[in-house]
């Protein structure tokens, strides 16, 4: 299975992304931003960084780059898309996701072990967690309050869309402590920890994160 | 040439915690008084040739589009000058 990792001007964490799909048991393919297709990917992940320097708003810029242009219209079609932090940006910019990412509440920048419970195991990014596991991924962010107005939260909660939530307090504001969430027909997930630190014991609080990269490569193989 | 201008601010509802960081300051300079601070945005555009309707149009738009996100911001457009033309149209 073909797992695409974009890489814009900016992006940090693609290199890891691409590792984590390789430790999962998955073939990375580097996607550059430039790009005008997706090489033949089964899923794409947007990787964490600073994709265009966070110039104007994170992932405003990114969000008209010539590849963002075909992973939104093949999410779309259903293939698998993982936000990961400024990936999560991007696809809030994207509309592909709603709501909007803004500056921690408490104006510092947050890097620390995050408690998480993962609600939502039904999407091909989360199949691998058990129902409302409880995880420990890192969470690494300046601008990760997730805000939208109450119609779109209580739609997110009614329809079984908030992927993952923040447990043992909330980190940066976001609005009813959400980490992460999906679109209406689940492919498409953002998620503001990074679960491509946290794939081996070596380096990172333990290999919590590994599951989202294993189930989307179950999922394709199920599919 | 006109000089057309978008600012974007914060919805009134979103919190603004580079606002608040700089409404802090204020009373450790000796400034009192100020309620509260929002921070925005302002962009200027300088719009080749006439001013149509058209091309205002599109500066909203690129504003809609670009340089606001409707989900947490509002923007407002206006026209800062003209060099060649004295059509006041917004």
């Amino acid at each position: 299975m073909r797992i695409g990792v974009v890489t814009f001007p900016g992006s940090l964490d693609d290199v890891d992304a691409r590792r984590a799909v390789t430790f999962a048991g998955g073939e990375p393919v580097a996607l550059w931003h430039a790009d005008h297709d997706l090489r033949e990917v089964d899923a794409v992940v947007l990787p964490g960084g600073f994709s265009y320097g966070d110039y104007l708003r994170c992932g405003a810029i990114s969000r008209f780059s010539p590849v963002m242009t075909e992973v939104v219209a093949a999410a779309r079609q259903g293939l698998p898309v993982l936000g990961i932090c400024n990936g999560f940006q991007i696809l809030c910019e994207s509309h592909l996701l709603p709501g909007a990412l803004i500056r921690n509440d408490h104006r510092r920048f947050v890097c620390r072990d995050q408690r998480l419970r993962i609600e939502n195991n039904r999407t091909p990014w989360t199949s691998d967690y058990a129902e409302n596991a409880e995880v420990s991924i890192v969470l690494k962010n300046g601008e990760g309050g997730y805000v939208a107005d109450e119609r779109t939260l209580d739609a997110l909660e009614g329809e079984g869309r908030v992927v993952a939530r923040y447990l043992g307090g909330n980190p940066n504001g976001s609005l009813r402590d959400i980490a992460g969430i999906s679109n209406e027909r689940g492919n498409v997930v953002g998620l503001m920890p990074h679960p491509e630190h946290a794939i081996e014991d070596l380096c990172g609080p333990g290999t919590d994160g590994l599951g989202f990269f294993t189930s989307v490569l179950r999922s394709l193989v199920d599919a | 040439m006109a000089r057309v201008v978008v600012d974007v601010m914060l919805k009134p509802e979103i919190l603004d915690p580079q606002g608040k960081a700089v409404q802090g300051a204020l009373p450790r300079l000796g400034f009192a008084g100020i309620s509260d601070v929002r921070q925005g945005k302002r962009f200027e555009l300088e719009v080749d040739g006439e001013l149509t309707d058209e091309r205002l149009a599109e500066v909203h738009e690129i504003a809609e589009k670009l340089l606001s996100n409707p989900v947490i911001e509002d923007f407002s457009v206006y026209v800062e000058e003209f060099a060649d033309d004295e059509d006041d149209e917004q």
